[in-house]
């Protein structure tokens, strides 16, 4: 298990790499924004105001304002807190029930391993965005649906490299003592083999993080998402289109939010698998 | 022969598999589905025709074999909406959709190879840094954001393209040229992103091979290594993760039909969901990931036979 000191040293060896010193920055701005959002505008995401409609970047609004007159600056941060938020509990909860049938079907091998992988490469034969779709259309467009929907496609990416690990792990010598030494299956699951597969499955955990916020932008995009009043930046560019030739800043901050915390996420989760995935 | 075989036979628990998750996404719609479908207005007449039109009354199980045997004789159901049979409209919209993944593939293909093969030959280079930061930046953006920024310069500012619609090619070439070059842009600079990636990758493994080594010892020009001996061998890796992007294009086409208008399969898809048409959300769905099944299967193939080692194995 990776211990206090060690994740320390992950981290400093993260900051000195000045590549994923750049990406940790981005996705750090992201925390801040989401974490402090309300308190960096003096605006509510939501007040409109109709003797400011569509104006453009100044000294009162810094982003500018949309078609009600809603601070654009304000709902990126709120919008934020939401990505973040689908990201973070999407990917958990892929993690969540990804990581236990990886491990199981790594472990067990046979009947057990063609079973759980096979329902796994059915979730995965789906294209992401396409299942997601379908999983919204059936329960309804919500946050927590959303939620729902990414965590499902992201989970058999998650078993699978949990698998490929545990297979690993579970070759190796001190595994195979700890069986001869008749300690359970679940002991020597949970003890032995889960403590060292878990380094891939970090790193495809960070990597998905950028993809879960994608696919989060483009359910909101396309109205199957995040519903309003709760601004997001996929729904926020939907709302720009009608106004592109008037109010380009529409357009461009939340566009440029989706794609600097994407960007910090793929180069952090890059530079994750550089020191955490030695094989890559 | 035998890694073939066993391959082509592991597509079916998947598309099985398929079949039973399409169906099931569609039960899993809180309430009645004709409810759902007609409105809460509807009249208690039209909400028993369409129940028993869609044998409704009986067991989910009982429903899912008549479903899936219909499906068998290529029947998917009528559309709510229209009337007209899914399948057709699969099928018509699958035209469009295929247009555009092959005009994506071709924008992304003559970006990323000669882009990647650049970075390699010149490692450690300004170029080398120039493609990586790129194609990095390319995984990153999101492909509505370029869409709306490509409209906005190319069609609105400078007028060179139209900014939505489709023109079959056979009745005007240069209309559907022009209505297809920013769609297919979207769509191919992420698919480049990734196989600039992969060929720079890949080149590197195979300029430090000794073949190359050898040929460069003999005197070869070290453009010709280059370009003649590595890409050969580097585009056999290449291959596999265009073909696994083809399949993953499906995704994107979703998101970049609805910004352009495009009416292919992605538009059908989520124009059926507003529309609350499910028979055809659900035949649409299945019809994409089924295509997505044969691409990846196609992809897997042709792997096998490019690269001699899997063939010798098999």
């Amino acid at each position: 298990m990776t211990t206090a000191p060690a994740s320390h040293s992950l981290i400093r060896r993260l900051v000195e790499d000045s590549r994923s010193a750049f990406g940790m920055a981005l996705v750090s701005i992201l925390v801040l924004a989401a974490v402090f959002g309300p308190v960096l505008s003096s605006y509510a995401p939501d007040a409109a105001d109709f003797m400011a409609t569509l104006a453009p970047p100044s000294a009162d609004h810094f982003l500018g304002t949309d078609d009600l007159g809603r601070d654009v600056l304000s709902r990126i941060l709120s919008g934020a807190r939401v990505s973040l938020l689908v990201g973070v509990i999407s990917v958990g909860g892929a993690v969540l029930v990804g990581l236990p049938i990886g491990l199981v079907a790594g472990y067990l091998g046979g009947r057990t391993d063609a079973v759980l992988m096979r329902c796994m490469d059915v979730l995965l034969a789906f294209p992401g965005i396409l299942l997601a779709l379908g999983i919204t259309a059936a329960l309804g467009a919500s946050l927590t649906n959303t939620i729902i929907a990414i965590a499902v496609i992201n989970t058999p990416t998650i078993a699978r490299v949990t698998r490929a690990q545990t297979m690993l792990v579970s070759s190796l010598d001190y595994v195979k003592a700890n069986r001869a030494l008749g300690f359970s299956n679940l002991t020597i699951m949970t003890r032995s083999v889960l403590p060292n597969a878990l380094s891939p499955v970090l790193v495809q955990a960070s990597l998905l993080l950028a993809s879960s916020i994608i696919t989060e932008s483009y359910l909101s995009f396309l109205g199957l998402g995040v519903q309003p009043p709760t601004p997001t930046w996929g729904s926020m560019l939907r709302d720009a289109i009608s106004f592109i030739d008037q109010a380009t800043w529409l357009a461009w901050f939340p566009g440029a939010a989706i794609f600097l915390t994407v960007l910090g996420f793929n180069i952090f989760g890059d530079g994750l698998r550089d020191r955490l995935d030695p094989r890559d | 022969m035998k890694l073939i075989v066993t391959r082509v036979l592991s597509v079916i628990p998947v598309l099985f598999g398929l079949c039973v998750l399409s169906y099931t996404l569609l039960a899993m719609i809180p309430g009645d589905p004709i409810t759902a479908m007609l409105g809460m207005d509807a009249t208690p007449e039209a909400i028993a025709a369409l129940r028993a039109k869609f044998a409704l009354d009986e067991p989910l199980p009982l429903r899912f074999i008549s479903w899936f045997g219909h499906l068998l004789i290529g029947d998917l159901g009528r559309s709510i909406q229209s009337g007209r049979p899914v399948l057709s409209m699969v099928m018509t919209a699958m035209v469009p959709t295929m247009q555009l993944g092959l005009a994506a593939l071709l924008i992304s293909l003559v970006i990323a190879i000669p882009a990647g093969v650049i970075s390699a030959a010149r490692r450690n280079s300004v170029a080398d840094y120039s493609v990586s930061l790129i194609s990095l930046a390319g995984l990153s953006l999101p492909s509505f954001w370029l869409a709306i920024l490509l409209v906005l310069f190319l069609s609105i500012r400078l007028q060179i393209f139209p900014s939505s619609g489709y023109v079959p090619i056979g009745e005007d070439p240069v209309g559907a040229l022009r209505h297809i070059t920013l769609p297919a842009i979207t769509l191919g600079v992420a698919m480049a992103a990734s196989t600039m990636r992969m060929t720079r990758a890949a080149m590197l493994d195979v300029l430090n091979a000794d073949y190359i080594r050898t040929a460069r010892a003999k005197g070869l020009p070290f453009r010709r290594v280059v370009w003649k001996h590595a890409l050969r061998n580097a585009l056999i890796p290449v291959t596999t993760l265009v073909g696994l992007q083809l399949g993953q294009l499906m995704g994107g086409v979703v998101v970049t039909e609805t910004v352009f208008a495009w009416p292919g399969i992605g538009k059908l898809t989520v124009d059926a969901i507003f529309a609350r048409d499910y028979p055809v959300v659900q035949g649409a769905i299945l019809a994409s990931a089924v295509l997505f099944v044969f691409i990846n299967l196609a992809t897997d193939l042709l792997y096998a036979t490019l690269d001699p080692r899997l063939r010798k194995r098999a």
